[in-house]
């Protein structure tokens, strides 16, 4: 297969979704969660199934006085388990909401309660652009030294590539994001080194036995030679994503969705863009 | 190898999975030092010893109150259900005032010498108090003063009681009456006992879990690992065969050892943890696919089985070496700005990552060796099929 011809359609293609990906950032923006914004989370079960104007209607019942129309309600995988998405609530408003839904829907489990006050939620926005710039940096600095600064540049350019992608698939879909995304994004980012890596550590090897074929046999060659691999190791790590993304249930399956989008992405560009990015590179050079 | 085994194993089953409040249920709580008050270290080592004796007070079992950075400290209360009583226990000051008709607090909690349960004249549930030497004076002192006048009982700024002195008390003791039910002035005893915080401490964060959730989620990710991990073992062992079947082995290893090794260095267990398991299931594959693909372009190449063996292994060594460190990078990272659950996850996904690297290289390497004595024509057609061709 020749991966290197089409080099520019991929550039353009990938330069069009990373150019939309910024896009869906700013216009609508990512969703952000209760652990992000600060806010209240109340999941809940009762014996009878719900609508989500049921509960919005006994729960602004349930606190007059308490304006709560921004909230978000949802039933989850149950029909009657549901989660609503609110301000920061006091512990009082709190009970005063599930004595009503007891009363009315009958016998109410309490399955979570999350009150996340501001000051936690610009924290963990600093943490997480502090652990994803420190990981890339990290990254950058292990590859600058075990390799060279182009394939290290290259290599995390396809990083913010694919962490773009997948910001951008959680942006334009309005998931909402919260800390476990955080920990989804930065596995992404580790994984998209990995299959990279993998790929130039074959043409640094090739490059040392073949040194007149010129850079696009090269990087075709390396490519050729790494296709089983990478395809097995996507199909294997996609298997177990795929389950997760069925199986997790509400709890994990945004989790597991970052991450299979990660996962695609990371494989489509450490194929198709990491090696003839570095191989347009180094011809701009000579 | 096999010691490695039985140690995994012993572990496994002497410390079960210490599973993160996500899973089994409970209370977190963050509290941070009011602006207004000085957090210094020794205000806030006060706070935790004084918060950890009123919740062994309550009997939770293995409760961790910790302190995060300089004004913040954390409780986790597992098994509690009930919020406010968290809430009561874990946030209030407890600073009880016994203020004189002008409001001037006279004296406060951290004179009383003893705190009881008991019972006011009509049976009612009541708290009896008792200063220490000085209290003693300072009661004496207010109810001389302000004989015929109103003493009010101040518990937190919350009046909890306006009582008229009727004759100056010298011996010291009083009694808090009125209004209240059984739990709660056990409740008031046990915050009176065990004194006031230094620092009056807000509550930024409560999440808490119910016992249903955290079950709920244990079972759908198993489900979701089992069934993962029988997809990969057959995917493998129908591409590769033999050797196929030989890291499939190898991976089950893999799967016993990190368990170990997680029991063993009593990692906390939360929900992206064992998503981070999982993921590294599928992940410990691409080490043996990275040396299986190896062997058989050396064996195209037309080498010996046993040194194609032997050089598949070396040149992948240094491939799969510097690709699992960019990974171990990011959960450094992780592990060092995330909390909670994000840590959890963290942590698997390290042990993962070193724990396939050893599998991989070790293990499958001793398989191999094994079976190409026995096996030699079988591993070598094996080892020869399935080859992309190269351009």
């Amino acid at each position: 297969m020749n991966f290197v011809r089409y080099r520019k359609p991929v550039f353009l293609f990938s330069g069009i979704i990373v150019a939309l990906s910024i896009l869906f950032l700013i216009v609508p923006g990512l969703n952000l969660g209760v652990d992000f914004t600060g806010g209240t989370i109340l999941e809940r079960q009762t014996a009878r199934n719900v609508t989500t104007d049921q509960v919005r209607r006994i729960m602004d019942e349930a606190t007059p006085g308490l304006d709560l129309s921004g909230s978000v309600v949802q039933i989850l995988d149950k029909p009657n388990e549901f989660m609503i998405r609110t301000r920061e609530l006091r512990n009082a408003d709190i009970i005063a909401i599930d004595q009503a839904f007891d009363a009315q829907l009958g016998s109410l489990v309490e399955l979570r309660t999350d009150v996340v006050g501001p000051v936690i939620g610009q924290e963990l926005v600093r943490n997480a652009l502090i652990a994803i710039i420190v990981s890339a940096l990290g990254i950058l600095a292990y590859i600058s030294w075990r390799f060279e600064y182009r394939f290290a540049t290259v290599a995390v350019v396809c990083l913010l590539h694919d962490v773009l992608i997948v910001l951008g698939f959680f942006a334009i879909t309005g998931r909402e994001v919260n800390s476990p995304f955080v920990a989804s994004v930065l596995t992404v980012l580790g994984y998209s080194i990995n299959n990279t890596i993998v790929v130039f550590d074959r043409i640094r090897e090739n490059m040392r036995l073949t040194r007149k074929q010129g850079y696009e046999v090269l990087v075709n060659n390396s490519l050729n030679q790494t296709l089983t691999r990478s395809f097995n190791t996507s199909i294997t790590t996609l298997l177990v994503i795929v389950m997760l993304v069925i199986f997790g249930g509400s709890a994990i399956g945004d989790f597991a969705t970052a991450l299979l989008i990660g996962v695609l992405s990371g494989t489509y560009s450490s194929l198709f863009v990491a090696g003839p990015l570095w191989m347009t590179w180094m011809e701009r050079k000579k | 190898m096999v010691a490695i085994l039985i140690a995994a194993g012993v572990f496994m089953y002497t410390s079960p999975f210490n599973l993160g409040l996500d899973l089994k249920g409970g209370v977190h709580v963050v509290l941070e030092a009011d602006e207004s008050a000085e957090a210094t270290n020794e205000n806030m080592t006060g706070v935790v010893s004084i918060i950890e004796r009123r919740i062994n007070a309550l009997g939770v079992s293995e409760p961790l109150i910790q302190r995060q950075g300089s004004r913040r400290v954390i409780v986790e209360l597992p098994g509690i259900h009930d919020q406010q009583q968290a809430i009561d226990t874990v946030g209030a000051t407890a600073l009880l005032e016994f203020k004189d008709p002008q409001g001037n607090t006279a004296l406060d909690g951290s004179y009383l010498k003893n705190v009881q349960l008991g019972t006011d004249r009509y049976g009612q549930p009541a708290i009896d108090l008792e200063f220490d030497r000085e209290g003693v004076q300072l009661f004496a002192q207010l109810t001389t003063r302000y004989q015929g006048q109103a003493t009010t009982i101040v518990l937190d700024g919350e009046v909890l009681q306006t009582v008229m002195i009727r004759e100056p008390i010298l011996e010291g003791k009083a009694q808090i009456t009125g209004g209240m039910t059984i739990e709660e002035a056990r409740h008031m005893v046990v915050l009176l006992q065990e004194g006031s915080l230094p620092v009056p401490m807000n509550i930024i964060e409560i999440r808490n879990v119910g016992p249903t959730l955290g079950q709920d989620s244990i079972s759908r990710s198993f489900r979701a690992g089992l069934i993962g991990v029988i997809l990969i073992l057959a995917f493998i062992g129908i591409y590769y065969k033999l050797p196929g079947l030989l890291a499939n082995v190898a991976l089950l290893i893999y799967i016993v050892l990190v368990l170990g090794i997680l029991s063993a260095i009593d990692a906390v267990l939360t929900l992206p943890g064992i998503a981070g398991i999982i993921l590294s299931v599928g992940m410990a594959v691409d080490a043996n696919v990275l040396i299986f693909e190896r062997i058989k372009e050396e064996v195209a190449d037309g080498k010996r089985l046993r040194s194609a063996i032997e050089a598949g292994f070396n040149r992948a060594f240094t491939t799969i070496l510097d690709s699992n460190i960019t990974t171990l990078i990011s959960a450094a990272v992780l592990f060092f700005v995330g909390t909670g659950g994000v840590r959890g996850f963290a942590v698997t996904l390290g042990v993962g990552i070193l724990a396939s690297m050893f599998t991989a290289v070790f293990v499958t390497r001793l398989f191999l060796d094994l079976v190409v004595d026995r096996r030699p024509d079988t591993m070598a057609k094996h080892f020869s099929m399935g080859r992309f061709k190269r351009s």
